[in-house]
């Protein structure tokens, strides 16, 4: 793309990118981490994702700050006033999966060492699949990929089809041992949470969408949210 | 669903449905051997102000002045094409150009106002128009000219002070009344306010605002935040050639033509 005659406003927008891409980075990474520390049973590694998303919120407080202050200085049009509203909007999204990745940090100390459930074997590979859906969207995001953005939408249905299948043995697990509910209704809420990072990435591929192309998605290529509860 | 809300859709529909006051068709003009405009067909619509934007030279003000033919008055400029006015052919023989001039007004990018007092100022087109019966009416229609430019209160009790002692401002909203008062269908604004400042130049985009739909207004500026503002149509124009023309709000925020968005996001050259 051509660059602006004035140069400072392309520096305001790859300090925007930038903001985004190291907040989508830190979200990714506390999910990450937070389903090694789940499965570990890891207090220490716990408590420091908690610690941690205080700098994603800081970063979100930096991308509204900025894009205001593009939309006073540099006041864009087209394209580039697209690109500043859908990176707020993105930015709190962001935000938000980052706090679904707190609370599941959080759930840690609360589920045993010794769990016998076999639901917590397969949330790993669901957390991979929504996290690779927010990894990729932010890509798409970078290089205003519209295609790649509808792409990662179909992916949800993935996520989805894991969370009720999740949900289906956790009750399960819960009708035949009461004396797991407690455990089982916590990792109810981590597939939970999983499974609304996935709908969080779907609404920053319409963003993305939307940036790129002018106009919102079209129905067809938007996620139905599949997920039963 | 609010009145806001209701009025902003119905004003969406006006711009989505134009009613042509004025219509450009196949419109070129040349200085001499150089083309300035090429091929330039377009809709004036009564309803909308219509804002012409591009860069210095493009051909915006040429165009501009295609419409009250104001081109006439250089010797070697040479105009093809057909410009109507509700379906009159204004370049045809029988026109008459101080009538067409009266009914397609013109405020430039200087507020000029003739060396008289304010009152002559309005006064003196509808007096050599005759559309006075006497003192009675002529300052009726001043009044009501100074009222509609948004001036009269402020100078309602010095109408005999010199036209050229007013601020900047306040001389253009009087070449407003000026324009207004030979009661015209279309008024042509040529960069009206890049000569003032902040506050004067929100009041000319209110009296704009104002106007609309009692005036068919054209308006040419190289303030892209002015046009977004005060107009509901855009053309953009790019060596003497029309590129697009649409929506205000669609133009700037979605344009379907590369070299529209590279000019208005600030990529241009």
């Amino acid at each position: 793309m051509q660059e602006h005659t004035v140069k400072a406003f392309d520096d305001d927008i790859v300090r925007l990118r930038g903001l985004i891409a190291e907040m989508g980075g830190r979200a990714e990474s506390a999910i990450e981490r937070a389903m090694v520390a789940l499965t570990q049973h890891d207090l220490d590694a716990a408590s420091t994702i908690v610690a941690e998303d205080k700098r994603i919120d800081e970063l979100e407080v930096a991308v509204e700050t900025l894009a205001v202050q593009i939309i006073a200085l540099r006041a864009p049009l087209a394209d580039d006033l697209r690109e500043v509203v859908a990176a707020l909007k993105i930015a709190a999204v962001i935000e938000r999966i980052g706090d679904y990745a707190k609370n599941i940090a959080k759930r840690v100390p609360l589920i045993g060492r010794h769990h016998q459930i076999e639901a917590l074997s397969v949330l790993p590979a669901m957390a991979q699949l929504a996290s690779e859906m927010l990894h990729d969207v932010l890509d798409a995001f970078a290089a205003r990929d519209w295609e790649a953005a509808v792409e990662v939408n179909q992916r949800d249905r993935a996520v989805d089809d894991f969370y009720n299948s999740v949900f289906r043995t956790l009750l399960t697990f819960m009708m035949e041992n009461p004396a797991t509910i407690g455990e089982a209704a916590h990792l109810l809420f981590v597939a939970k949470n999983l499974e609304r990072i996935g709908d969080h990435a779907t609404n920053v591929a319409e963003m993305v969408y939307f940036a790129a192309q002018g106009k919102h998605m079209a129905e067809r290529d938007r996620n139905d949210d599949l997920a039963e509860v | 669903m609010t009145d806001n809300s209701l009025n902003e859709l119905a004003a969406h529909q006006r711009a989505q449905t134009p009613r042509p006051k004025m219509t450009a068709r196949g419109v070129s003009v040349f200085y001499g051997q150089k083309q300035a405009i090429k091929n330039v067909s377009i809709d004036v619509d009564m309803d909308n102000v219509t804002a012409f934007i591009g860069p210095s030279g493009c051909g915006k003000s040429t165009f501009l002045r295609t419409l009250n033919r104001m081109n006439d008055t250089i010797g070697n400029a040479r105009v093809d094409g057909e410009i109507r006015l509700d379906g009159e052919n204004i370049y045809a023989p029988e026109m008459d150009v101080v009538q067409l001039r009266a009914r397609v007004g013109m405020v430039f990018q200087k507020p000029n106002p003739f060396p008289k007092s304010i009152y002559e100022n309005v006064a003196y087109g509808p007096r050599i128009h005759g559309l006075a019966g006497g003192k009675a009416e002529l300052d009726g229609i001043v009044e009501k000219s100074l009222r509609r430019a948004g001036l009269w209160e402020e100078v309602k009790d010095r109408l005999s002070d010199s036209g050229t002692a007013l601020s900047g401002g306040q001389q253009q909203r009087l070449c407003i009344a000026r324009a207004i008062a030979v009661d015209p269908e279309v008024i042509l604004m040529d960069e009206p306010a890049s000569a003032l400042d902040p506050i004067a130049t929100a009041k000319i985009e209110e009296l704009i605002h104002e106007l609309r739909g009692r005036y068919a207004i054209v308006i040419v500026t190289h303030n892209m935040q002015q046009a977004a503002r005060v107009s509901q149509r855009t053309a953009f124009f790019h060596l003497g050639e029309l590129i697009e023309y649409g929506v205000t709000s669609e133009l700037f925020t979605n344009p379907r033509q590369e070299r529209t968005k590279d000019y208005i996001t600030g990529r241009y050259g």
